[in-house]
């Protein structure tokens, strides 16, 4: 029971863990490259985009959706690793 | 055949086909009717959420909206999509392993209080009534323009069909309805900016499209943002592609309000709703990712349109003679969505920087020397003539990229299912809210399910005449009433979840105390810049944006305030520490865990 317990709290550590790392990119790639650092990233160029400009219109977007499916795929270990996954 | 036959038959389709999804999934029970038996896989459970959230304000307004502001328009972009990352973070799988049907069930529950209920039942009412308001409206403006009906016979006709497989179906109705109007949306929207992509660029892809080198007329060669950017410096407009200038958003003003519209999405309930209806833990966070991919291919493409519109109008109509000027600029003058008053009587449309007039275009009889509408607004001091509003951009496209008939046909429906699909989302919540939360959870415990999907299915009736009633008569704030929805979500129902969550010291004296700070100084702020004409005092943060700092004060307040009283109920802690862990979810149900 004890270690039941045990291995409970470090499951929910560890996906705090996971959380924060994610919402780390999650507030880089649109506060940061998209709004905070959007001007001094201008000065570079992805074809026609200009790069600050291009992270707000697309970037963004696009890497929220994969980190979604990053972040299932972590947890669904993670549900096993700790068997706390659903039968 | 002509456009408006080409409607009747694509409406006519596509209204057939939603009656007939509805019926085939008919429902009887209220597991079924509230949560559609917790049973949709999350492939197509993302499908309906991505309908579900994307109103006639996505379809219709935003393209045009970001074709107009430039840059500054991507808070919408990045604020309606982030709000998925933190619900598949923070939020869904919680919620899906809590297991009941609605927000104010949770809130409840997890608050063990009845006045926190109700708070959150009185949110979740007022945030749906706002919304399904809006998109009655959008349905009226679609039929008003492609069928010929009147506003209000569009709306009374959006109406009967809402209720038919709303009422019909319940969740389960609906979110098969749902898939369906995905699909005829997104067609809907990615065929003309495929077809423009593809004639200014080559590319047949529209979020690389606008990024490329122009393969046509007179700024053949150059990189198209470029040449959009050299146009606006010649006509005096910021450049599009620049941020933070005269004119423009500031930097903190663009963050704050996209933070509101990211947690505001986290916080709306017929969004977080949408997550009871998968069958696990496991699939309620993928299903937040397949609703972020289907809602991504409309929000990457939407800036594309909008680059394309902008170089359109300001490459067709600018400094043009009215004589001249191409078929979709006089068919949209005649609904009065366009307007053009010659200043300087010189027979050219000048458009330039600032608002021609004061107001929305009133015409008065009669027509001017080159045969346009007179407009009889009082003109400004600017050197601009040209009113655009902004939600043409999207339906007038197809018309200025020259494409069929068909295509015109199919965006009306398109819009239309946008419209219904949401409405009908949000008249189950606020069915559920009333039927479910209010009277069986705190007036008639001992309620029969007969009962409850009787009173279900009457308070959806009402609903909709509500909105329906709205959606004729709108008032005359409608844009302001949506920030107000925004911000209550985001400064109430994010911070309480959150916390309710991740934090099992949070208590029922905080929660309420959060809500209330939280919210009344969002609304009061709301009130006092947008109504009461004060100029936004907290570090220049406009209307839409305070919802942020409202957040902010909602969750200090409920730290400082839940540490101060007596810690929640050990039941209460032990419930928190179930939901935290996948093991043993089961379908949402109405008792016990």
């Amino acid at each position: 029971m004890e270690q039941d317990k045990a291995k409970l709290v470090a499951y929910w550590h560890e996906n705090l863990v996971i959380i924060f790392v994610h919402l780390l990119v999650w507030f880089l790639v649109s506060y940061g490259f998209g709004i905070i650092l959007m001007k001094p990233l201008n000065s570079f160029h992805l074809a026609g985009f200009p790069l600050g400009f291009w992270f707000a219109n697309q970037g963004s977007l696009v890497i929220f959706v994969i980190m979604i499916f990053v972040y299932c795929a972590f947890l669904n270990r993670l549900d096993k690793k700790y068997d706390v996954h659903e039968e | 055949m002509s456009i408006l036959q080409w409607t009747w038959l694509v409406v006519g389709a596509t209204f057939a086909l939603y009656i007939y999804i509805a019926w085939r999934s008919r429902v009887a029970d209220v597991k079924g009717f509230y949560v559609a038996g917790s049973a949709i896989p999350p492939v197509y459970n993302g499908m309906a959420t991505a309908a579900d959230w994307m109103s006639a304000a996505s379809f219709i307004s935003m393209a045009g909206l970001i074709s107009f502001l430039g840059y500054t328009g991507s808070m919408y972009l990045m604020g309606w999509t982030g709000g998925y990352v933190l619900l598949a973070l923070l939020l869904a799988p919680y919620l899906r392993k809590f297991g009941k049907f609605t927000v104010p069930d949770f809130v409840g529950d997890r608050y063990y209080s009845n006045s926190a209920r109700t708070v959150a039942l009185i949110c979740a009412i007022f945030v749906s009534l706002t919304y399904v308001a809006g998109q009655m409206r959008g349905v009226g403006i679609v039929f008003s323009r492609y069928l010929d009906t009147g506003i209000n016979t569009g709306v009374i006709v959006g109406m009967i069909i809402v209720f038919c497989y709303a009422g019909l179906g319940g969740m389960k109705g609906i979110t098969w309805t749902q898939v369906a109007q995905y699909l005829v949306l997104i067609v809907a929207y990615l065929i003309p900016a495929i077809a423009l992509a593809y004639y200014f660029t080559g590319w047949p892809i529209p979020q690389i499209g606008y990024g490329a080198s122009m393969i046509t007329g007179p700024h053949a060669g150059q990189y198209l943002l470029d040449a959009l950017n050299m146009i606006h410096k010649e006509f005096g407009f910021q450049a599009y592609t620049s941020a933070f200038g005269p004119g423009q958003k500031s930097m903190l003003d663009m963050a704050c309000i996209t933070i509101v519209c990211m947690v505001g999405t986290a916080g709306l309930p017929h969004v977080i709703i949408r997550f009871y209806t998968v069958p696990s833990v496991k699939a309620a966070r993928s299903s937040a990712g397949y609703a972020l991919f289907f809602i991504a291919l409309l929000y990457t493409t939407a800036p594309a349109i909008a680059v394309f519109a902008r170089y359109n109008v300001l490459g067709t109509i600018n400094n043009k003679a009215y004589t001249e000027a191409p078929q979709w600029f006089k068919n949209w003058e005649r609904t009065g969505l366009v307007a053009w008053l010659d200043k300087n009587n010189d027979g050219i449309i000048q458009y330039r920087p600032g608002a021609g007039f004061k107001g929305a275009p009133k015409f008065k009889e009669g027509t001017g020397t080159v045969g346009q509408r007179l407009v009889e607004n009082e003109p400004t001091k600017d050197q601009n003539e040209l009113y655009i509003d902004r939600d043409i951009i999207v339906l007038a496209n197809p018309e200025i990229a020259g494409l069929p008939n068909w295509v015109v046909a199919l965006v009306a429906a398109g819009g239309l299912a946008a419209a219904l699909s949401t409405a009908a989302g949000l008249l189950l919540v606020i069915g559920s809210a009333i039927s479910h939360d209010l009277y069986f959870r705190m007036i008639n415990p001992k309620a029969s399910e007969r009962t409850r999907m009787m009173l279900s299915r009457v308070m959806i009736g009402v609903a909709i005449c509500v909105a329906g009633y709205f959606g004729i008569n709108p008032p005359a704030f409608v844009a302001q009433v949506v920030a107000f929805a925004f911000g209550l979500a985001s400064s109430s129902f994010f911070p309480i979840i959150i916390m309710g969550v991740f934090w099992k010291r949070a208590t029922k004296e905080g929660c309420i105390a959060g809500m209330i700070l939280g919210m009344g100084f969002t609304a009061y702020y709301i009130i006092h810049t947008t109504f009461m004409g004060a100029k936004p005092w907290c570090f220049g943060i406009s209307a839409e944006g305070i919802g942020t700092v409202g957040m902010i004060i909602n969750f200090v307040a409920m730290y400082v305030v839940s540490l101060v009283t007596p810690p929640p109920p050990q039941e209460v802690q032990d419930m928190v520490e179930r939901i935290r862990y996948p093991r043993g979810a089961k379908a949402a149900s109405d008792h016990g865990m």
